[in-house]
This record gives C-alpha cells, structure tokens and sequence, in this order.
C-alpha cells in the first residue's frame, strides 16, 4: 500500500507537514467525510473497497497533473480504504501556494478529479444491519 | 480458472486477465479469472464473451467502465496477450 492509500486513520498533520514551506502562505485542507444521512437511512460505517494498484497510480497522476498546472503549488493527498466510521475522512486533499487562489484551484482540481477517476467503491452499512454498495 | 470461448482451430489466441470489484464482483461471485479470447479483440468482446458465458453474466452492463493494465480505456480499447483487464463498478470515491 502506496502512502497514497492507507488503512488507517487519515493523519492530517502529517499531510500539512510534507507540504508546509515558507514560501507558501496559503494551505487548502479539504476533508471527505462520512456522513451519518444518506437517501436509505442513517448510516452507522462505510466500507471502502479500492483497485489499489490502480487507485495509487491514478491519484499520483492526478497530483502531477495538479502540479504541471499550479508549479509554485506543494499538493498532497491520501485515501483511506476499509471501515471508515461516521465523521471520519475517508480522503484528504491538501494544496499549499504562495496566495490563496492557486491554493483552492488546485486542491478543488484534485478532489473533482478524484471523484471522476479513482477506482473506489462504497458498501454503507446502515442503522438497521442492512448494507448495499452506493453508486455514484 | 480458464474460460476460453468460441476459439476456431486456427485462431491466434489471447489470454486475459480479469478482475471484478465491488457489486460485480459479488454478483458473479468471483473476483478474478483467465479469459481466453481469438484475437484481435477489443474490451467490448471481452464484455460480450463475459455477458453471455458466465453464469450471471447478463448482470453486467453492456458498457461498463474498464480499465487495462490499471489505466482507464475505452471499450474499442484492443487487448494484448497478458493484459489485465478490470471491469469498474461507477466509481464512488472521495
């Protein structure tokens, strides 16, 4: 498992740190979370299952493509497969620049990419011990 | 295990592997298998031969999302012996 995709809890942190310099005054943290609504019923977890070799190159691609449109932008993202309890971030997109708006342009060229590319699928598990995977 | 389907005496032959994710996977009650197919042949055959030969097959759409050696393709994409070939549920990441 690439540090692209981990199992476990997403260290934001740690993110902010690899792409944390002087030179950058701006830092866009956007954060996907579990939500506890969903159209059939509250949801209590949800299963991420992933094409992992697939998952690591696609997002890798999409940051460099982030990176060959914002240059003086630091990027940083992760996914997290597996069990993900209610409010807790399944991915993190971070994007840090010298001024705000190549900061949100290109964190928000990140994620809309991720949700077009990245091979990952959903199994909610809700409050009634049913479960079904969510599409799209 | 081999599939191997509607393969003439003196059909060049390609070997195919399949994977299937998420609802296929459960669906089909499988998660991978060797196809093997006469060349040449693009996805869309390969989506066809699995539609109509595996048992639950028909529960796959007829142009669902693929990729081929981990990248996405189009269903005209042309397979190449010892591709890996994988059939992608609508992707719901993030």
């Amino acid at each position: 498992m690439s540090r692209l995709v981990t199992r476990d809890p997403i260290d934001v942190a740690r993110l902010t740190m690899e792409i944390s310099d002087a030179g950058r005054g701006g830092t866009v943290v956007f954060l996907g979370s579990v939500r506890r609504s969903a159209e059939d019923g509250p949801v209590t977890e949800i299963e991420y299952a992933g094409y992992e070799e697939m998952l690591s190159r696609e997002l890798a691609q999409i940051l460099d493509e982030a990176h060959a449109r914002w240059p003086n932008a630091a990027c940083a993202a992760q996914h997290r497969l597996g069990v993900v309890p209610v409010g807790e971030p399944s991915i993190a997109i971070l994007a840090a620049a010298p001024h705000r708006a190549a900061a949100f342009d290109a964190c928000r060229f990140i994620i809309e990419a991720a949700k077009r590319r990245l091979p990952v699928w959903k199994h909610e598990h809700f409050e009634n011990g049913t479960s079904q995977w969510r599409e799209a | 295990m081999v599939f191997s389907y509607r393969l003439g005496p003196a059909s060049a032959v390609i070997t195919v592997h399949c994977r299937f994710f998420a609802r296929y996977a459960e669906v089909l009650g499988r998660d991978s298998l060797e196809l093997r197919l006469a060349a040449p042949a693009s996805v869309a055959d390969a989506v066809r031969e699995l539609r109509t030969t595996l048992d639950r097959g028909a529960h796959l759409p007829e142009r669902p999302l693929a990729a081929v050696n981990r990248e996405h393709v189009p269903l005209e994409h042309a397979l190449a012996d010892g591709d890996e070939l994988a059939l992608l549920p609508p992707l719901a990441g993030g």
